[in-house]
């Protein structure tokens, strides 16, 4: 048992940290030839001006007209996004990890707020389902996988929320939450959840066929 | 197997006019297969798989699109709706699609979708819905299920490079008789055909000298008063629209643009200025190029906003009194999101008129006539339907109180004018062409008076 846990938080967190940024890396390259294989004038549009200025005026909350039209729902995404990768990297106990396996270490969350911000992340993912649900035009838009998604990030969080607290079981609460996290990893390449990457390439494209050529904003 | 999208099967029922029935008819299972798999994978590549793996069906396109709001908010209008109903299950079943979902398909991607890319705007990715549309356009030139009225301006331009099937002699002829008609104002007014070296080549889309002759007139008028160096040419070029940009039929639509842009060249001009339309100056500025192979126009592409807005600034055209009733100024949506120029038009409106009022939203979120992207050329068959589709406009124009609407696009002009009567809103749609036209001081330029 020992050594399977050791397997799963030792060369399986690796192993899940190389599929994920490996495999991103894989699908970035393989996009890029293809585009300059048969859609090479993509490139002769592309500026790096316009594409950061598109990004830009993207990430200032509520600055786009589009997010002003669902200010709930776009408030509680920017968040989610924001914490999603924030509360697993500055989360003590996992620095602390880290810290074990390669003696760096950075500044950590008090683990109280990290606990509500958890809680936060899970009643996130919450409202998203139940959207899916409720909100007709996005129930339409909705299939199973949707669901599947939220769920394979809503586990490791709620798994991880379980395990702080050590409510029951708390070695199986535990391994559960580290096979859970390193799924999530690993299916970043695999799935949409790879907009992560993609949505930068499309952002960028866009901004600079507005900016560039059509000398018009696009946000 | 095959069955239907997996959306409420009661609007796929509804029939199609005789080119749409007829060309579902004559397709074999095959046919089918071979040509959605054709425009799906091997015309396109990396840009729509990342637009169709990217979105996260996250509904914010849906605010975006006049249809969904017109159609009080019904899911299947939602652009993201639309690519469900369409390419993701054409990919699902790798092409092996009904009939029946072909005909919803035509629906949707003919006259449920103007390809303003309003909702590329409202998308926190970019994606380029208009982009995917235009590809099932393609899917449906392919399965040659294009509609009746726009097949034939594409027939047209195939046959005459125009869109109306004018005549070369009726072209020249109608020059000739406006240039005439406008010698009663200004004694010696040209419209100098063929004119080569000249400054300007003036160009116009085919409904102009097929029936709206007096913008010809109207343009002679202020090249004329402002001292222009211009021509226009008497051979196939002069026509700046394309339809076939918007039926999928790349390569007439390719070849249309070349010539445009050879009838320029042949006349060695300096750059070309285009009258008051969107979808033509979409095509000549940023589509028709690009199939030839230019990543820009080779000419300086001028649209009339711009054009007018050089001669009032500049002084070439002087207003002598400004126009009284109280207008607003719709944007059309390729030459606001397609080129920005929103803001000249508005200086133009400021120059020209006394009490203008803006329609909200506006400028680049301005919401589309209804009638662009092909839409009002797909015909009678579907005047009703484009009504309801845009209720939203109706609506918008109304909360302005405004007596006179300035649509500076022939699409808008006409999209526009029918939302009017139907929604019986008592306005009066003018280009910004008409409001100078009446306001100008008919004298020629002389520089430094």
């Amino acid at each position: 048992m020992n050594a399977f846990i050791d397997f799963i938080m030792g060369p399986m967190v690796w192993f899940s940290f190389l599929i994920c940024i490996g495999g991103l890396g894989v699908r970035a390259a393989g996009f890029i030839r293809e585009l300059k294989q048969k859609e090479p004038y993509i490139f002769s549009y592309m500026t790096v001006f316009h594409s950061l200025r598109s990004m830009g005026a993207w990430l200032i909350p509520f600055f786009p007209v589009s997010t002003r039209k669902k200010p709930f729902f776009y408030g509680i995404s920017y968040l989610f996004h924001l914490l999603l990768f924030a509360v697993p990297v500055f989360l003590s106990a996992h620095v602390v990890l880290v810290q074990e396996a390669l003696n760096i270490a950075w500044p950590v969350l008090d683990d109280h707020i990290a606990d509500t911000l958890t809680v936060f992340v899970i009643a996130a993912l919450v409202f998203f389902w139940v959207r899916r649900v409720v909100v007709p035009d996005v129930k339409f838009l909705t299939s199973s996988t949707d669901f599947f998604l939220i769920a394979v990030v809503l586990l490791p969080f709620l798994t991880g929320f379980l395990a702080y607290h050590q409510f029951f079981a708390y070695r199986w609460v535990m391994i559960v939450h580290i096979l859970c996290g390193e799924f999530m990893l690993i299916m970043i390449p695999f799935s949409r959840f790879s907009h992560m990457m993609f949505a930068l390439f499309t952002r960028a494209y866009t901004g600079s066929e507005f900016g560039n050529v059509r000398h018009a904003r696009d946000w | 197997m095959q069955d239907t999208s997996p959306m409420e099967s009661g609007q796929q029922d509804e029939k199609m006019d005789p080119a749409v029935e007829g060309g579902l008819e004559r397709l074999t299972q095959e046919k089918i297969v071979k040509g959605i798999n054709q425009v799906l994978h091997e015309e396109s590549g990396a840009r729509l798989k990342a637009y169709v793996q990217t979105c996260m069906r996250c509904g914010l396109c849906s605010e975006a699109c006049s249809y969904f709001l017109s159609n009080d908010k019904n899911p299947r209008f939602s652009p993201a709706a639309k690519i469900k109903q369409t390419i993701w299950e054409m990919l699902k079943k790798k092409g092996n699609v009904s009939k029946d979902f072909l005909r919803r398909t035509v629906r949707i991607a003919h006259l449920e979708c103007n390809v303003c890319r309003r909702c590329s705007m409202y998308c926190p990715f970019g994606i380029d819905i208009a982009y995917m549309m235009l590809l099932v356009r393609r899917i449906c030139h392919k399965l040659e299920i294009t509609p009746q009225y726009i097949q034939d301006t594409v027939n047209s331009h195939s046959a005459t490079l125009n869109q109306m099937w004018v005549k070369e002699d009726e072209w020249i002829d109608t020059l000739q008789w406006q240039e005439e008609d406008a010698r009663d104002e200004f004694e010696n007014l040209r419209i100098p055909l063929d004119k080569k070296g000249a400054d300007i080549m003036y160009s116009v889309i085919a409904p102009e000298p097929k029936f709206q002759a007096g913008l010809i007139y109207q343009a002679a008028v202020m090249m004329h008063a402002a001292g222009m160096n211009w021509t226009m040419p008497s051979c196939p070029g002069w026509d700046n629209s394309n339809m076939a940009m918007y039926t999928g039929d790349n390569e007439i639509s390719g070849r249309i643009s070349r010539t445009f842009y050879e009838a320029a060249a042949n006349l060695s001009v300096k750059r070309i200025v285009m009258g008051e339309c969107g979808h033509a100056f979409r095509s000549i500025y940023d589509v028709g190029n690009r199939w030839v192979s230019w990543s820009m126009p080779p000419f300086e592409v001028v649209h009339a906003i711009e054009f007018y807005h050089e001669l009032l600034t500049s002084g070439r055209i002087k207003i002598k009194e400004k126009f009284k009733e109280k207008v607003t100024l719709h944007d059309p949506c390729n030459v606001s999101r397609g080129r920005g120029l929103h803001d000249m038009a508005r200086t133009v409106v400021d120059m020209t008129c006394s009490d203008f009022v803006e329609m909200t939203p506006n400028r680049e979120h301005n919401y589309c006539c209804g009638a662009g992207g092909g839409v009002i050329n797909c015909g009678p068959p579907y005047k009703n339907e484009r009504m309801v589709n845009n209720r939203v406009k109706a609506e918008q124009l109304k909360a302005t109180g405004a007596n006179v609407l300035i649509a500076p696009c022939h699409n808008c002009h006409s999209g526009l004018e029918d939302i009017i009567h139907h929604y019986d809103l008592g306005m009066d749609v003018k280009f910004l062409g008409d409001i100078i036209f009446e306001c100008m001081e008919k004298k020629v330029y002389v520089p430094g008076e």
